[in-house]
């Protein structure tokens, strides 16, 4: 009991004092998983756009693998990027093994399949009545995709967000392919669970404290992008 | 001159269902001919293809400029433009809204902002130009789909019924406008409506659509 409480006290302390060490694997975490929610987002939302916008051949299959992808075991995906970028593996000569980059691309292939999804549910969603208004207004193709795309874009933030909360919270694959070397892929996850097994509490409870922290705000914005895809909100985010 | 529109022996199915069957009509220019039938009969669908949102399964849609047909393209395309029945306002301001189809044709901000700016005094939209669309009522839609189509002084108009589930203040508000662009501008109106008196009213031209076929009406 003492332990604990005298963790949570030191906890605050770092937490107040900005203590260096916290907020460079604040930075770090950020850093990884901001990288690979922006290239998720590259790539996953002109998938998704496609998918639910044109006739694409395979098309059911393409969504039934994605979906399956957003279910990916995180330690089967650090696995699997450990074996591509293992020495002796076919992307080896790249010496991406335990550097940051690798943590992207692991996150990277957590994150894509959510964003990918959820990007085409928001898109295939928007009522087809939009798709005639672009239209009878003088749209031409790509004009009229767009107008699509961005009647849905509080449910593609949405995915996005979704995205975010499981990659920052998640610790299987950074660990198997970051190797949470300390001051260079060292993130929140990685420490809480190094930290603990040292038994120094201090620095993982205020690791904690702030990814449920962040979890909370993620929630937060997650319900407010939500409420503005729906009617009765009198914000206005683009102009 | 403006443009005149020519139906000739326009056929369009729905899954092995005739929905229009040989509609043929010279739509004269500048005049207002109002459509009327039955509910399911076709009118929607009908406006829709004449809007060249769809093609038909046969026959042709004609637009003419001089006695000259022309492309059915995207410059003809924006020349024309149809009020939805359920407008399909977007998710964002009612500025932003009516902007749309001049945004898109590349219109600088400052020609967008006095035509928009003129078009919402005339459908009574001017205090509400920065509220988000969707928290507009029924009315006010109507009205938002409206000016949508008159900033872009479209030569032929479509208007799918225009104060469908409107109360008599709107509607009278809707037919004075459609009433004050007959009297000013060359646009072609084409128009369904449910309501006898209204074509009365409004049209030069009435027509009737009765099992998919074309008539014109008398009265
Ligand atoms: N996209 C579509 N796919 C299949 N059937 C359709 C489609 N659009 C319309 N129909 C069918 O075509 C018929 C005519 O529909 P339409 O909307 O043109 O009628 P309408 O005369 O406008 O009726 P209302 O007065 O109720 O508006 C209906 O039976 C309708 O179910
Ligand atoms: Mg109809």
């Amino acid at each position: 009991m003492d332990t604990i409480l005298q963790g949570f006290i030191s906890a605050f302390k770092l937490i107040i004092a900005l203590d260096p060490e916290l907020l460079k694997i604040i930075w770090l975490s950020i850093k990884v998983s901001g990288a690979a929610l922006i290239l998720a987002f590259l790539l996953g939302l002109p998938l998704g756009a496609l998918l639910a916008l044109k006739r694409v051949p395979l098309r059911g299959l393409i969504l039934s693998l994605i979906n399956t992808g957003m279910g990916l075991p995180p330690v089967v995906v650090g696995l699997f990027v450990y074996l591509l970028l293992s020495r002796s593996g076919p992307l080896g000569f790249m010496e991406l093994l335990y550097t940051p980059g690798a943590m992207i691309i692991a996150q990277f292939i957590l994150v894509f399949p959510i964003v990918t999804s959820l990007s085409h549910t928001a898109i295939v969603n928007v009522n087809p009545v939009i798709r005639q208004a672009a239209q009878v207004l003088g749209a031409n193709p790509l004009q009229e995709a767009l107008t699509v795309i961005r009647e849905a874009r509080y449910g593609i933030m949405t995915g996005g967000i979704a995205g975010l909360g499981r990659v920052t919270a998640e610790v299987g694959a950074v660990i198997m392919v970051g190797g949470n070397i300390a001051g260079y892929t060292r993130v929140m996850t990685t420490t809480i669970a190094l930290e603990t097994d040292k038994g120094n509490f201090d620095l993982a409870i205020a690791l904690g404290v702030i990814l449920l922290g962040l979890s909370l705000l993620i929630n937060l914005v997650f319900r407010a992008l939500q409420r503005l895809g729906r009617t009765g909100s009198g914000v206005v985010l683009w102009d | 001159m403006g443009l005149s529109l020519e139906l000739s022996q326009v056929s369009k199915t729905y899954n092995g269902q005739v929905i229009l069957q040989d509609c043929s009509w010279v739509f004269e220019p500048g005049l207002t001919h109002v459509l009327k039938g039955p509910n399911g009969t076709g009118k929607s669908t009908l406006l829709r293809v004449c809007a060249l949102l769809e093609a038909p399964d046969k026959g042709r849609v004609n637009y003419l400029a001089g006695g000259r047909p022309l492309a059915l393209d995207l410059e003809l395309k924006r020349r024309i433009t149809l009020l939805l029945p359920n407008v399909g306002v977007f998710n964002t301001s009612v500025f932003n809204n009516v902007a749309y189809g001049l945004k898109i044709r590349g219109f600088e901000r400052r020609e967008i902002e006095a035509r928009v700016g003129a078009i919402l005094e005339v459908v009574g939209l001017a205090d509400k130009k920065r509220q988000r669309a969707l928290e507009l009522s029924t009315g006010q839609s109507k009205r938002l789909g409206l000016a949508r189509a008159m900033v872009l002084e479209p030569e032929v108009l479509f208007l799918d019924e225009p104060t469908a589930s409107i109360d008599q203040e709107n509607s009278e508000i809707i037919e004075r406008i459609i009433l004050e662009m007959q009297e000013k501008k060359r646009a072609t109106i084409i128009m369904v409506t449910h309501d006898p008196a209204q074509a009365q009213r409004l049209g030069d031209r009435l027509l009737l659509i009765k099992n998919g076929r074309l008539f014109p009406s008398k009265a």
